[in-house]
């Protein structure tokens, strides 16, 4: 038929991303034990408490079982073949970026994010990853006008560990699951974030996460507290090199809201997928949850995933606080052999609390992608309400999609709704646009747009654009 | 100096088509000729071919051409794609408009209107500038500016869905409309406004096949001529007449021409 033809001719557009940078690198031997925990915290001069945070959490690991329960396949993760930390060779103390190495400053331009005084993006402060480290956080001064606190996470464990000792592991200890612990005992670099008492963080946050070995894992760790009455809107990016190897990627990130203080926490998620026959591309464990503690605190979760050969994620919320709420708008795409069980997790606790989780996949090729979720209603949650929208869209007869909501409810007066819908691009859709002199692959990115608007509403104005773009990329090709 | 001679090309011609689905034969040799300014109706029984004929000359990948021709305005048309048969001038109006969620009507509308124009190598328009050519068009099928900010066709009314194809074929002035059952499922003051849109639109240089069961389209809108369609052809073609005998006399008398060969 025509449009198989067609889709047949169309050539994938390559993955942008995939260079690799050329620099050296420290690497320390591959493998994992009680030895290279201790080598990651001195080679990061860290206090004794994170040492022993670590040293506990590797123990917890070794008890723990790798998860099986997602609805993923994949050849088992040899621990020992990993790299536990790589960071570029640079000078020991870097005062200013005009230390920091060109050939990483160049990297992140190619990537979209200038770090450079002159070209930096005006309205966003960066936090740049590499590898296990972060090479610079722009906007640092200004922010702490505002008493914000925006740096490294390895810079926050020397100078703010008042902070860090209180926060880190409180959300998700080292013992919540096998990723989060074997995390907590290796992560290198990541960012913190603190929003003091009623201030409004005058600019947007971001973190831009680069793998660039193809050996070693990235762990990364983000911790956010943004205390009474603040609030603040966080940007999360991520891209990897083309490599025929899979590369662990196994990040943890925290969120603290107090009394009336609202984080909004954004990503879109690009690592490489791997090819068309499913070699390569990142294994992306990662485990993200928000603990609303505070009376009408919010906590927003937004993530466009397209990337990755295998994803598995949820981003909750732990509703503590009265009339606290909770949101998760997530699109997920798949296509070729890409495999994602995403969802999310929303635990009401304190009375009054809210939910909203708002979930669009869409899969293509052979892929599989399946939303799973959790609605819990504790005892004391009177009158907590949740609304739940799952929608899957298929591309192509080849590709799966599932739906698993686990709803529990232990409070009688509460409120859960759950809609769930599937459909298919159909023929007929495609021709209909197109027999409006509409070409064939804009056909399927409107559709596809249309599908995910209610979560791209909820993006950043820059990113939905981006995400808008990365989508159709993504897609082209997969149609027949 | 030797004077041109003036050569009157038809705008749409078919020449002895023959189409197939699933190996299914559809269309046996079909003929049809229209030149600018003309209104042609297409009847018949239903599983005739009218659909598949509308179908097949805009391009559904479902149907494949076996021989024959599809010319507009002399040029082959059967290696170009739906789209680009679109942006060439032909347009069909669908008898089943289909519902596209999530994707706005007016942003469609837009898209879809900017692509012919790009063709025509005259300028895209911008939201602002379309807004007001649209505005200009919705008067032409009575419809409300609400419908623009709607999913195309979503959660529409028979009528309103038939309104909303006049409005594409408004907005894309197309050098050959196909309209296939535009009437069917719309009461008596739809059926009106359908028709009136229809009038307005229709001009000297284009040419519009209606396709219908009923007389009551072509009592509003009057064909040059009418053809009548039996297993896959043409077997009969007349005046405005014809259509009138067709009403008094039914389609009994086609089914001689069925598996008659």
């Amino acid at each position: 038929m025509v449009n198989e033809n067609l889709v047949d001719n169309i050539v994938s557009e390559p993955y942008k991303y995939g260079f690799v940078t050329e620099i050296e690198s420290e690497k320390i031997s591959k493998g994992i034990n009680e030895d290279i925990v201790r080598l990651i915290s001195s080679k990061k001069n860290e206090p004794e408490y994170l040492l022993n945070f670590r040293l506990n959490a590797f123990k917890k690991w070794k008890e723990l079982q790798e998860p099986d329960w997602a609805d993923l396949g994949y050849e088992k993760i040899d621990y020992q073949d990993i790299i536990y930390y790589s960071a570029p060779k640079q000078k020991d103390k870097i005062k200013s970026l005009d230390e920091v190495d060109p050939k990483l400053l160049e990297t992140f331009d190619k990537l979209g994010i200038p770090l450079t005084e002159q070209k930096r993006l005006t309205n966003v402060a960066v936090d740049a990853v590499f590898d296990s480290v972060s090479i610079a956080t722009t906007f640092k001064e200004q922010l702490a006008e505002h008493g914000v606190i925006f740096c490294s996470i390895s810079e926050a464990i020397k100078d703010h560990s008042d902070l860090i000792e209180k926060y880190l592991g409180s959300v998700i200890p080292a013992s919540d699951n096998y990723f989060a612990a074997l995390n907590s005992a290796v992560f290198s670099d990541g960012s913190f974030v603190y929003i003091p008492k009623n201030v409004t963080c005058p600019m947007d946050l971001s973190s831009y996460f680069r793998i660039n070995s193809g050996d070693s894992g990235q762990f990364e760790r983000t911790l956010i507290i943004a205390e009474e009455g603040s609030s603040v809107s966080y940007l999360e990016g991520c891209t990897a090199p083309m490599f025929d190897t899979n590369t662990l990627h196994a990040a943890v990130v925290e969120l603290i809201a107090l009394d009336d203080a609202s984080i909004k926490y954004s990503t879109v998620q690009n690592w490489y997928a791997g090819n068309e026959q499913g070699v390569g591309g990142i294994f992306n464990f990662v485990t993200k949850r928000g603990k609303c503690i505070g009376k009408r605190s919010k906590i927003s979760w937004s993530q466009v995933e397209t990337g990755s050969a295998i994803t598995w994620k949820y981003p909750s919320c732990i509703l503590i606080g009265e009339e606290s709420i909770g949101e998760f708008y997530s699109v997920a795409l798949t296509n070729n052999l890409q495999q994602a069980d995403t969802g999310t997790k929303m635990i009401h606790i304190g009375a009054k609390t809210k939910s909203t989780i708002v979930s669009k996949g869409i899969s293509a090729g052979q892929s599989s992608n399946s939303y799973r979720g959790l609605v819990k209603i504790g005892s004391q949650a009177k009158g907590a309400r949740n609304y739940s929208q799952c929608d899957s869209m298929l591309i192509g007869d080849k590709a799966a999609a599932n739906t698993f909501p686990y709803i529990q409810s232990q409070q009688p007066n509460s409120e859960v709704e759950h809609e769930a819908s599937t459909c298919r691009i159909s023929e007929d859709q495609l021709f209909y646009l197109q027999s409006r002199g509409i070409e064939f692959e804009e056909a399927v990115s409107m559709m596809v747009s249309g599908f995910c608007r209610d979560v791209f509403n909820q993006l950043p104005m820059e990113f939905a654009a981006e995400a808008d773009k990365l989508l159709s990329l993504k897609l082209e090709g997969s149609v027949g | 100096m030797e004077r041109k001679k003036e050569i009157k090309q038809p705008l749409l011609e078919i020449r002895d088509l023959f189409a197939s689905t699933e190996n299914l034969t559809i269309l046996k040799g079909v003929n049809i000729k229209i030149n600018p300014g003309e209104i042609h109706a297409i009847m018949g029984r239903n599983g005739c071919g009218k659909s598949t004929l509308s179908k097949i000359i805009a391009g559904h990948p479902s149907y494949e051409i076996t021989s024959g021709q599809i010319e507009l305005c002399g040029k082959d048309i059967e290696p170009l794609e739906p789209e680009e048969r679109a942006q060439s001038g032909i347009f069909l109006g669908f008898q089943y408009p289909i519902e596209i969620p999530g994707v706005s009507n007016l942003e469609f509308l837009r898209v879809a209107t900017n692509a012919r124009r790009k063709f025509q190598k005259k300028e895209e328009l911008d939201t602002f500038e379309f807004e007001e050519l649209v505005k200009e068009k919705l008067d032409i099928v009575k419809m409300d500016s609400a419908f623009l900010s709607r999913s195309i066709n979503q959660g529409f009314s028979g009528g309103e869905k038939k309104r909303n194809e006049i409005l594409q074929m408004a907005l894309l002035e197309p050098k050959i409309a196909i309209l296939d059952e535009t009437d069917s499922g719309l009461d008596i003051d739809a059926l009106r406004i359908v028709a009136s849109g229809i009038k307005k639109i229709a001009n000297k240089n284009s040419g519009i096949i209606l396709i219908t069961h009923y007389q009551r389209l072509l009592d509003e809108i009057k064909p040059d001529f009418v053809h009548v369609m039996a297993d896959g052809k043409i077997i009969k073609t007349g005046d405005s007449n014809l259509a009138l005998e067709l009403e008094k006399n039914g389609y009994d008398w086609t089914d001689e021409f069925i598996n008659k060969k």
